[in-house]
């Protein structure tokens, strides 16, 4: 019996080692969940692709609650993952308080800036990839007015905002741009009922193409645009498949290129801003055998012109986060 | 405000207004007949979830109403032998039914469609589709410039889900019920005067366990709405607390079927007002989008105050009928 425990002890040990030698990535997803079809879906789809191509294993936790958010990076930072990814403007806080303590663990943090020196920020030009997609909006709209459903009230939701309806403004200068936000806490990300009352009561205000930026709500945006036969358009992921023929195109946010990246870096993750924009391939519009027939070579044409002339400066969308102020529109 | 603003709300309305009423309705029909049950929440969330899976995995809607209603009656019957039989503490078997419905939905949800707890979307066969009554126009054709009275026909009227009119019925069935028949006579007893009834010769454990059944069915059709007519398919959490809210208008409406079709139609209302207008502009000042989304937990705070008057419970409600002592 004491040699049945001595070895017993002996493997538990060996096996404590190779975990802390071993250092896995990590990722955190936000509140709207790790199956959003959109902003986390595409987190875990980088996850997923790094550790396809390596063969390695990450740690994930999805999470539940606000308060959760120190606890699970001080859990994954004991545990020895490294690099920890996080998803979501949400961390901030949280990380620029625990990263200190933590000097040897590197931190990657999508959507905002944290300035520690073991911190990487990855943050989108979501007002160049908004622009294209809000361009394209303009064009396909028939009765010159279009809807815009954030997700939570918050300066980087009013930048794809405000990002879109200059795109339907340079389309067509007398569209009308319904803009609604779905709440101002973070269970915003996650109320599909409430964004098909918000889709339904748009249309009812004469939009025809409704942009959904809201994470998981999103989903019941694009449904409930798709059951009154008009257009909508998809974000983060590409969301075409969701209702083929009926989602005019998805406002694609590389945070799956982010995440694969930082797991590729490991323990060398490079701190500092990384800006991911429409030059770099951080943002862009979807087209793919779901939506085609619906984006016409006038459209098709028009987009990439306005894309070119982004990545050369000619065109200047304004970002709304740089004064809080839009000029195309009222939040 | 526009007419078409003022239709378009009062639409909306009608469908957050229904599983309020479903709901509010099925703890009527508990609480009269003196069991307290705020499990409403829980039973919604596990019909929810059952018919959205029954209703994916079939592709059938109606496989998958009955399913919620299956699975709600499920946790009826758990409430109703905790309560009524074993003679336990309503409010804490209340409280537990709601715990075990929000746990063991994520639970199965994440080991059946590997999802986090949701469902995968359903599809149009798997959902209610709406109804466009007789001479209604399609509701998914704009409101902008129509009439009043066609306009309130065709949008706030017609081109709802089934259950929604089904809801709407409930109303009169169930003040019929109550105030008509034999039934409904001993069912409001049992919840004033048990044992005036176990001396009629009438079983109060029967009564009893047949309102508690009855609730069973009505937030099975809450949840096979919640899931499958306003969206498609199943979230952890979707209820939202649609539950208390219901307890809420039934305290409001006073344990009584017409005031409480009024006050799920008052918080359907708040709630559409609050998706419409982000923030409201009154000519003087603006009122913030916040105090808008607030407002239907203002006005439940402010109703369970006491502030409509004096709410009487049913008097044997939440307390165990004993036999002999």
């Amino acid at each position: 019996m004491t040699l049945m425990k001595r070895l017993l002890g002996a493997t538990a040990v060996l096996a404590l080692g190779t975990v802390a030698a071993v250092a896995d990535p990590a990722i955190i997803y936000d509140l709207g969940g790790k199956n959003d079809k959109s902003f986390n879906e595409a987190a875990f789809n980088g996850a997923e692709r790094w550790a396809k191509e390596t063969g390695g294993t990450y740690k994930e936790l999805e999470m539940q609650n606000e308060a959760q958010r120190e606890q699970a990076l001080r859990q994954l930072a004991e545990a020895g993952a490294n690099p920890i990814v996080m998803t979501g403007f949400a961390f901030g806080d949280t990380l620029n308080a625990v990263a200190p303590d933590y000097p040897d663990t590197k931190f990657a943090i999508i959507d905002m800036v944290v300035d520690q020196p073991n911190v990487k920020s990855v943050v989108f030009t979501e007002d160049q990839g908004s622009y294209l997609v809000g361009l394209m909006a303009g064009m396909a709209s028939k009765t010159g007015t279009v809807g815009f459903v954030g997700g939570m009230d918050i300066p980087l939701i009013r930048r794809f905002g405000c990002g879109y309806a200059q795109g339907v403004l340079a389309a067509n200068p007398n569209a009308k741009v319904v803009l609604n936000m779905t709440g101002t806490d973070p269970s915003a990300w996650n109320n599909p009922v409430k964004g098909a009352e918000i889709a339904k009561s748009q249309q009812a205000q004469g939009a025809d193409v409704i942009y959904a930026a809201a994470g998981g709500t999103g989903v019941g945006v694009l449904q409930a645009a798709a059951d009154m036969g008009i257009l909508s358009i998809g974000v983060d992921s590409n969301q075409n498949y969701l209702h083929p023929g009926q989602v005019l195109t998805s406002m694609m946010k590389r945070v799956d290129n982010a995440v694969y990246e930082a797991f590729k870096e490991g323990t060398d993750l490079k701190a500092g801003i990384n800006v991911m924009d429409l030059a770099a391939g951080g943002v862009d519009y979807a087209l793919d055998e779901n939506n085609a027939p619906l984006v016409t070579p006038e459209m098709k044409a028009a987009v990439e012109e306005a894309k070119a002339k982004i990545i050369s400066g000619e065109i200047k969308v304004h970002d709304y986060m740089s004064d809080n102020t839009c000029p195309a529109a009222t939040f | 405000m526009e007419l078409a603003s003022f239709l378009q709300i009062l639409d909306s309305t009608v469908r957050l207004a229904t599983p309020l009423l479903f709901a509010c309705i099925a703890g009527l029909y508990s609480e009269r007949s003196g069991v307290f049950d705020i499990g409403l929440e829980g039973k919604m969330l596990v019909a929810a979830f059952a018919a959205a899976s029954a209703s994916y995995a079939t592709g059938n809607v109606w496989i998958g109403t009955a399913a919620g209603i299956g699975a709600a009656l499920l946790f009826a019957a758990i409430h109703g032998l905790a309560s009524i039989t074993f003679r336990g503490n309503q409010l804490i078997s209340g409280v537990a039914i709601n715990f075990l419905a929000s746990g063991l939905t994520v639970v199965l949800g994440s080991t059946w469609f590997k999802l986090g707890g949701q469902t995968p979307a359903l599809t149009d066969g798997a959902r209610f589709a709406d109804i466009t009554l007789p001479f209604a126009r399609p509701a998914t054709e704009s409101l902008s410039g129509v009439g009043f009275v066609s306009g309130f026909y065709s949008h706030v009227i017609s081109g709802h889900s089934i259950l929604v009119y089904v809801a709407l019925l409930l109303v009169p069935a169930t003040w019929w019920l109550l105030y008509r028949t034999r039934f409904g006579l001993r069912l409001r007893a049992v919840g004033e005067n048990p044992a005036a009834v176990d001396t009629a010769g009438v079983s109060v454990v029967a009564l009893r366990y047949s309102a508690v059944a009855i609730t069973g069915l009505l937030c099975g059709l809450a949840g096979a709405y919640m899931s499958m007519g306003l969206s498609a398919g199943f979230l952890r959490e979707m209820t939202a607390g649609r539950g208390y809210i219901a307890l809420a208008a039934l305290i409001f409406a006073k344990w009584r079927p017409w005031y409480a079709l009024a006050a799920c139609m008052l918080f359907g209302l708040l709630d559409a007002v609050a998706i419409r207008f982000q923030n409201i502009d009154i000519g003087l000042l603006v009122i913030p989008v916040q105090f808008t989304q607030a407002l239907p937990y203002i006005l439940t705070v402010i109703i369970l105050a006491g502030f409509v008057g004096k709410a009487i419970p049913p008097r044997a409600g939440g307390e165990p009928y004993v036999k002999e002592r």
